[in-house]
Order: C-alpha cells, then structure tokens, then sequence
C-alpha cells in the first residue's frame, strides 16, 4: 500500500506541494496528468524518499526496497554494459542470482534488449538507453512504482509493450503513480486519475470506464477551466 | 555491518570497472604525477639544496594533488545520468555508499602511488628499497586519512556550482597535519635515522584515520541526504 497525507513541499517561495493525500492499495495505478512546474516530480520524489516533505508525510508498505522509480534520467552508468547495468543494481537489492537471471532474460527479451545486453550503454540510443531504464527499475521485482514520464524516447512497439508490462505489474498487485503530461499516454493503464495545478491535485477519483479523449476533457476542464 | 561492507565492496568494484573502461581520471592523475615529479627534477638546483632534503616534500605535494583529480571524480560519476538518485533509493545503509567510495579511491590513489614512487626513486635518486617497508606504512597511512576526508568534501561538493575548485579550498586545510606528519616521516625514513623516530608520526597519523574515517562514515549521510 501506499499512503500520502497533506504532502507540502515549496522551493523558495515557490509551492511545489500543498496538502496532497491519497491512498493506493495494491493492483491500483494512479495517472498524475498535469502541466510543467505542476509539482509531479516533486510529488514521486517525496513519495520515494528523495525529498523530505516539509509537511505530511507518505509511507509505502516494504520501504525503500519496495519501490522502482523511473525518472528523467536514466541512473545508468555509461561506460557499463547493460548487463552490467542491471546486475549493479540488482546487486544492490540482494536479489538472488538465479532469480536475477531468469529476471535479467525475461526482461531484456520482452523490452527487446537482448541483442543489446553487451553493448556500453553509451554507445545506446535515447529510446535504447530509456528501456534499459525500465529494465533497471523492474530488476528488483518492486512492488510500487513511481513513473516519471516513462514513455519519452520509446518509439511505438517499445511503448506497447512497456504497457503490457506495467499492465501485468498492476495485475499482480503492484502499485503504480506514473506522472505525465500527456493525457494519452497514461490514461489506459490508470485506474485513477489525478489532475495536478501548482502543487494541488485539483481531482482525483477514478478513472471509470473513460478513455483519452473524455480524460482529456475533464483535465482541460479541471486544469485550465476550459 | 556485514551487509554495509557487501553493498560497499560492490560499489567500490562498479566505480574501478568504470573507471577501468574510461580510464579519465587514472590516465589524468598519472600523466600529473610523470610531469610534476620531473618539473621539479629538471627545475631545481641540485647544489643548492640536497634531493633527500627536498624530496619528500615533492612526494608529498605530487601525491596530494593526484588524489585531488580522483575525490573530484568520485562523486561526479554518480551526478551523470542521476545516479546517485539510484543509490540513495536503493535499500543499503548510506555508509556503505561512503565506504564503497572510499574504497575506490583508496585503491586508485594507491595505483597513481604506485606508479609515482619507483619515479621518484629514479628522478631524485634516493634510496628507497633499504626503508621501502616502512615507507610504505607512512603511505598507506596518510592516504587513509586524506582520503577519507577527502570522500567526505567530494560528497559534499559534487552538487554545488564550481565543485573542482570548492573541494581543494575546503580540503587541504584539512590535509595540513597529515601531510606535515607524512614529510615529517619520510624525510627521518630518507635520511637513515633510526624506525623508533617515526613512532611519533606513525601515531598520529594512524589516530588521524581512526577519528576522520569514524567522523565521516557517521557524518556522510547526512551529507547525501536532500
């Protein structure tokens, strides 16, 4: 489970954060939609423990251990080799050696990185490097991830299949917050919405059985009251 | 503690494959040590001052700015690509990052040591096989100590603006009494007087570690934490 209550964070004068709370069980995804300088990755941030929240305060059940964090940047090591990427910081989770290479395969194979598994990661391109991204976060086996912008860089197979992905992650009871500003790209996978404006989540119930275009409405509408 | 020294012992071995693949800083620190170790053969006046007297000052001065490139380079590797993000989420006590680190330059200033000192030996003609035992104790002891503080300022610095030239300002005043006791020592080692002269220093720079190695490893996360 994952718990935020009354989150506040600000930089400066600036309020990033202000009274946030919700409530993830497991197999729950909730879809942060919000414009620039909304406050979504301060958000992820306070809930993985990167921040320190100047009010409130998030738990998820498992800690640290618990969470698998995509961000803008990858947390790779250029000069390594994906493999040695992956099982760098698999090591770092005490994740044990035969399970890591049933693991390493299955998510090389379904990311489409098996061919790439020698290669630097330098010598990756952008859409390469954000699946080895995706790979790193999952090699633990986490039970909640954070998702910041996931998507960006993936050409279009790439992106089906991380939905794929994360869709059996929710189905085997993980929890998922991925923060986006783009509407299309999150709304299949959520089970719940939240639109986010200066720090506040303007809404956030559940999705329904809306699709993009009603979501995209309700977010022009909860956002910029269009 | 078995575990802090597990996660740091994996850190220490992924920062030397790094930098084994790039070899940046080692190639750096060596080519240093080469040209400062010969500007000072070539540019000194062999009548006026004898090389056993200037020696271990120059050893000292060539040995300290070396380990400079290394700290500097410590903790930049984990700013690319955010990294060090990943290090702070994963579930390991934030010692071992510290201890990893340390390890890691430990053993990158002692191979620019390695090549600096048969050099030495050469360019200032100085007889260090006959105290080559005890010479190495005052090294390896020194090192200890500037070098754990210096992983400590490396942390510390690697995240401010101007970060190569923040950690020499804060670091050498700390490198002043180990670097005195060290000149100190190799220069009885050099000259022939009798080991129970060196006891002193020996001393002293052994509780230099114990104290600055404890202070950091207990002050370190508080340095890394937002």
């Amino acid at each position: 489970m994952l718990l935020a209550e009354g989150l506040r964070h600000a930089f400066g004068s600036v309020r990033a954060l202000d009274d946030v709370s919700f409530t993830l069980h497991p197999g729950q995804t909730l879809a942060v939609f919000g414009p620039n300088g909304a406050g979504k990755t301060t958000l992820l941030k306070v809930l993985a423990g990167l921040l320190r929240p100047a009010g409130g305060h998030a738990r998820i059940d498992g800690g640290r251990r618990a969470v698998g964090w995509i961000g803008h940047q990858p947390q790779l090591y250029a000069h390594l080799t994906v493999r040695e990427n992956l099982r760098f910081w698999a090591s770092l989770y005490d994740v044990p050696e035969a399970d890591l290479e049933r693991r390493e395969a299955d998510l090389l194979g379904r990311l489409g990185l098996l061919e790439h598994g020698d290669r630097a990661v330098r010598a990756l391109s952008r859409g390469l490097v954000q699946r080895v991204a995706i790979a790193r976060a999952l090699i633990h086996d986490p039970r909640v991830l954070l998702l910041d912008e996931p998507f960006t860089g993936l050409d279009r197979t790439a992106a089906e299949e991380f939905r794929r992905v994360l869709a059996e992650q929710a189905a085997g009871g993980r929890v998922t917050v991925l923060v986006t500003h783009n509407v299309e790209e999150g709304t299949e996978l959520a089970s719940d919405v939240a639109f986010m404006r200066a720090g506040r989540f303007v809404q956030l119930e559940p999705r329904g059985g809306r699709g993009a275009v009603e979501i995209a409405d309700a977010y022009r509408r909860a956002v910029t009251g269009g | 503690m078995a575990d802090v020294w597990r996660h740091a012992w994996r850190l220490a071995r992924k920062d030397l494959l790094v930098e084994f693949r790039s070899r940046t800083a080692i190639l750096s620190a060596v080519v240093f040590t080469v040209l400062v170790l010969m500007v000072f053969n070539f540019g000194r006046d062999p009548t006026a001052v004898a090389a056993v007297d200037l020696a271990p000052s120059i050893l000292w001065v060539t040995f300290t700015f070396a380990a400079m490139l290394a700290l500097n380079r410590a903790f930049q590797l984990e700013l690319e690509n955010q990294a060090l993000d990943g290090l702070l989420l994963a579930p390991i006590h934030r010692a071992s990052i510290y201890l990893g680190k340390l390890v890691a330059n430990l053993i990158f200033v002692a191979t620019v040591e390695g090549v600096g000192l048969p050099l030495f030996a050469l360019f200032f003609n100085v007889p260090i096989l006959p105290v080559l035992g005890p010479l190495l104790a005052v090294i390896a002891l020194a090192t200890v100590g500037f070098v754990a503080v210096g992983t400590l300022f490396s942390a510390m610095t690697a995240r401010t603006r101007f970060a190569e030239l923040l950690l020499p300002v804060l670091l050498l005043p700390f490198m002043i009494p180990p670097l005195i006791w060290a000149v100190l020592a190799t220069a009885a080692l050099l000259a022939g007087r009798p080991l129970s002269e060196l006891a002193g220093w020996l001393r002293l720079l052994a509780a230099f570690d114990i104290v600055f190695v404890t202070l950091a490893f207990f002050l370190f996360p508080a340095t890394v934490n937002e």
